[in-house]
């Protein structure tokens, strides 16, 4: 174990229940196959896939069900065995609480045969066979944002210097990467390993909270490089949050705007990395995740190793889930959490916790209030906006306004929302109002466009407009240029042909009219 | 004596009012080239469909409009987002919009239904951005990209085999809305609600 390195105290942050140690009581649990899964082929903000497969075909596990049509879509293949009932929209995980494309799958438990890729050894691969690697197995953000993971390497080709290795998971309840990390540290450390080699980067610290210490030593007996480091900090949360945990290891603020790849730090969660690892050394596609199922609802809370698509009721069930004295139903932490309708959806490859919790553990949202200005939002903003400024312009639909406070630049974390005591949905307004904002920018691109192709297409039609009066011009003197010289060349032989076959007609009208005449003039003078 | 005194002022006043007189010349004269720079900005607070929906054939000639003292809520796809853009640029009081010139409605693409079009060409004459790729007796199709979703390529279809669809999904378009405030049937205060007071 190295000195203890030097560590930056981000700004703001909270200190909420933990929750953390109903679900970490026992090992990760397999569960069993259960008879059908949902498998989600959307992906938060990305295209709709191609689906390779129909209704009523067997597919293999780890077939290809559907991959996307541009560089960032993600694979999705078949968590297992079976036939395919239907591909349809289903209702998910989502905050809109709208239906997305999901293939259903009857699964076949009987076969087990799994499609693997070949292990690659990551010391001799290039860079861009790592990354279509991870391409080919499906891999997206698993800490919850579901950015393509290859996409996210793509960027990162360029100078980075530090790898981190998010590790921290400081919102309440969700304990599916400290599972991980206690079972199986070694796979973390490996693909932390990949990452240094494809980015060519330096160092990797893998982050994490001092509350868990089972996995810091687990973490610490793993590691077997010196150029990786585990660094403990306090626990506060938001500390997992990108930019405050990049902050908090290297003293490196990201400015407003850019990515940490722009500012030479690739990041990336645990159970992400441990997913590329499986995928470069044992070619495994990303069918199953850890999902934690926890809350006061459940008697039994553990983590579970699910198939992608695995109905969320099949895990609470196993976990002796209670309905009656459940009161929300929530998916992901009790600060960024959404409250699911029900639960007959599916896991997703984002979906890290289930919390089925009572009254007491989350009681419904107090009515809003109005706020007071007390202040106590900035005290806790991890990024040192001004909260309750914000909430005004966007109630007030003063977007402009917003953006100028720095809107986008807030992380949607909730530690305003946790603290106001006016219990205002702080968050929901920044959403609304930073997709307003997004919507503006849309249009105005879309208007800068539009006025582009207007005026080129004006231009064309005045040029064709131009073009076909100069030829008109143009036939007309080249019409009168040819009179000209025919009146100066004189009469040609078919002119005086014409004039000669137009005289002896005249001659001929001429006489046949001068005959009746002449006889008429005959019979009078007879 | 009183006539130079009574004077004096006379003739200070009357230089005064040439040189006031001849700045305020000057000024307007740059007034007017202001003009276009008013026009420029007005258009670009404009949704750039040229759809023609509010009387002027483009975003350009309804700026012009604008400019000129036109009613600022004759846009249906800027809907109340351009209107309250024009009047903090003008300086005057947002207006609902204007019915008789349409209604706002989520953003819409042109497609042609390809196996019914005859190739007359006449919707790739009506697209003011030449969205419309084709050629006589072939078929043609829109490219979606650059559709605006005027609507102009659907009048002169002698076949009607084009559709305004909607450019994005239900699941595309939602986002987070703003908080109900004022909800009928929520207390103001908390403590009033677990008393089950009235509303």
């Amino acid at each position: 174990m190295s000195a203890s390195p030097r560590l930056w105290n981000f700004p703001g942050g909270i200190a909420p229940l933990a929750h953390k140690a109903e679900s970490l009581r026992g090992p990760i649990r397999r569960t069993t196959l259960p008879p059908q899964l949902i498998v989600p082929l959307t992906q938060p903000g990305h295209v709709a896939p191609n689906v390779l497969v129909q209704t009523g075909e067997r597919v293999r596990k780890g077939q290809i069900l559907a991959c996307g049509d541009d560089a960032t879509g993600v694979t999705v293949h078949a968590p297992a065995a079976g036939v395919i009932n239907a591909i349809g929209e289903q209702s998910v995980a989502n905050m809109s609480a709208l239906p997305e494309l999901c293939v259903i799958i009857d699964t076949d438990a009987a076969e087990t045969t799994w499609d693997k890729l070949p292990p690659l050894d990551y010391r001799t691969a290039d860079a861009d066979t790592l990354i279509a690697r991870i391409a080919d197995c499906g891999i997206s953000g698993l800490g919850g944002a579901g950015f393509p993971t290859h996409a996210k390497l793509r960027a990162a080709l360029r100078k980075i210097d530090i790898v981190i290795v998010n590790a921290a998971e400081c919102e309440p309840w969700i304990t599916a990467d400290e599972a991980l990390l206690r079972e199986r540290a070694a796979d973390v450390v490996a693909g932390s390993k990949i990452l240094l080699q494809l980015t060519g980067a330096l160092r990797c610290l893998i982050g994490i909270e001092d509350s868990k210490p089972q996995a810091v030593a687990a973490l610490q007996a793993a590691v077997d490089d010196p150029r990786l480091k585990v660094v403990v900090f306090p626990a506060r949360y938001p500390s997992g949050a990108e930019a405050q945990l990049i902050y908090t290891l290297t003293g490196k603020e990201m400015p407003s705007g850019t990515r940490p790849v722009h500012n030479g730090i690739l990041c990336h969660n645990v159970g992400t990395v441990y997913a590329i690892a499986r995928a470069v050394l044992h070619g495994e596609a990303l069918l199953s995740r850890i999902v934690t199922i926890t809350g006061g609802a459940v008697s039994d809370a553990a983590n579970y190793e699910a198939s992608i698509g695995t109905p969320i009721s099949f895990l609470l069930q196993q976990s002796g889930f209670d309905e009656r004295s459940l009161s929300q139903l929530v998916c992901g932490g009790s600060l960024m959490g959404i409250a699911l309708p029900h639960a007959q959806l599916p896991v997703a490859k984002t979906t890290n916790c289930v919390i089925a919790a009572t009254r007491s553990e989350l009681p419904p949202p107090q009515p809003e209030q109005a706020c007071i200005r007390c202040g106590d939002c900035a005290d806790v903003c991890p990024v040192q906006l001004v909260p309750q400024q914000l909430y005004w312009f966007a109630r007030s639909q003063q977007f402009d306004q917003a953006r100028a406070n720095h809107l986008n630049d807030c992380i949607e974390c909730g530690a305003c929302a946790w603290v106001c005591p006016s219990h205002i949905p702080l968050v929901q307004y920044y959403r609304a109002a930073k997709a307003e904002l997004a919507e503006q920018d849309t249009k105005q691109q879309h208007a800068v466009h539009w006025r582009q192709r207007f005026e080129a297409h004006q231009h064309r039609m005045a040029l064709e407009q131009a073009q076909a009066e100069q030829r008109r011009a143009e036939r007309a003197a080249l019409a009168a240029q040819k009179q000209e010289q025919a009146v100066k060349a004189g009469p040609s032989p078919q002119d005086i042909v014409a004039a000669a076959l137009a005289r002896v007609q005249a001659k001929k009208a001429a006489q046949a009219a001068a005959k009746p005449s002449s006889d008429d003039d005959n019979g009078a003078s007879s | 004596m009183t006539m130079t005194a009574l004077l004096i002022p006379v003739v200070v006043l009357l230089m005064l009012a040439l040189v006031v007189g001849a700045l305020l010349g000057v000024a307007a004269n740059k007034a007017h080239t202001e003009d276009t720079a008013l026009v420029a900005r007005i258009d670009a607070l404009l949704p750039q469909t040229q759809c023609g929906q509010c009387g002027n054939p483009g975003c350009k000639p309804y700026a012009q409009a604008i400019a000129a003292g036109a009613p600022i809520n004759r846009c249906p796809p800027g809907g109340a987002a351009t209107i309250a853009a024009l009047a903090r640029l003008l300086g005057v009081q947002t207006l609902p919009l204007d019915p008789t010139h349409g209604s706002e409605s989520i953003r819409k693409v042109a497609f042609i239904r390809e196996a019914e079009c005859i190739g007359c060409t006449k919707c790739i004459q009506a697209c003011p951005v030449d969205a419309i790729l084709g050629s006589a007796k072939h078929m043609h199709t829109v490219i979606e990209s650059e559709c605006t979703g005027c609507d102009l390529c659907v009048e002169p279809c002698p076949v009607d085999c084009i559709d305004m669809l909607p450019a994005q999904s239900a699941l595309q378009r939602w986002h987070w809305p703003l908080p109900n405030q004022r909800m009928p049937g929520i207390a103001l205060i908390a403590s009033d609600r677990t008393h089950g007071a009235p509303a």
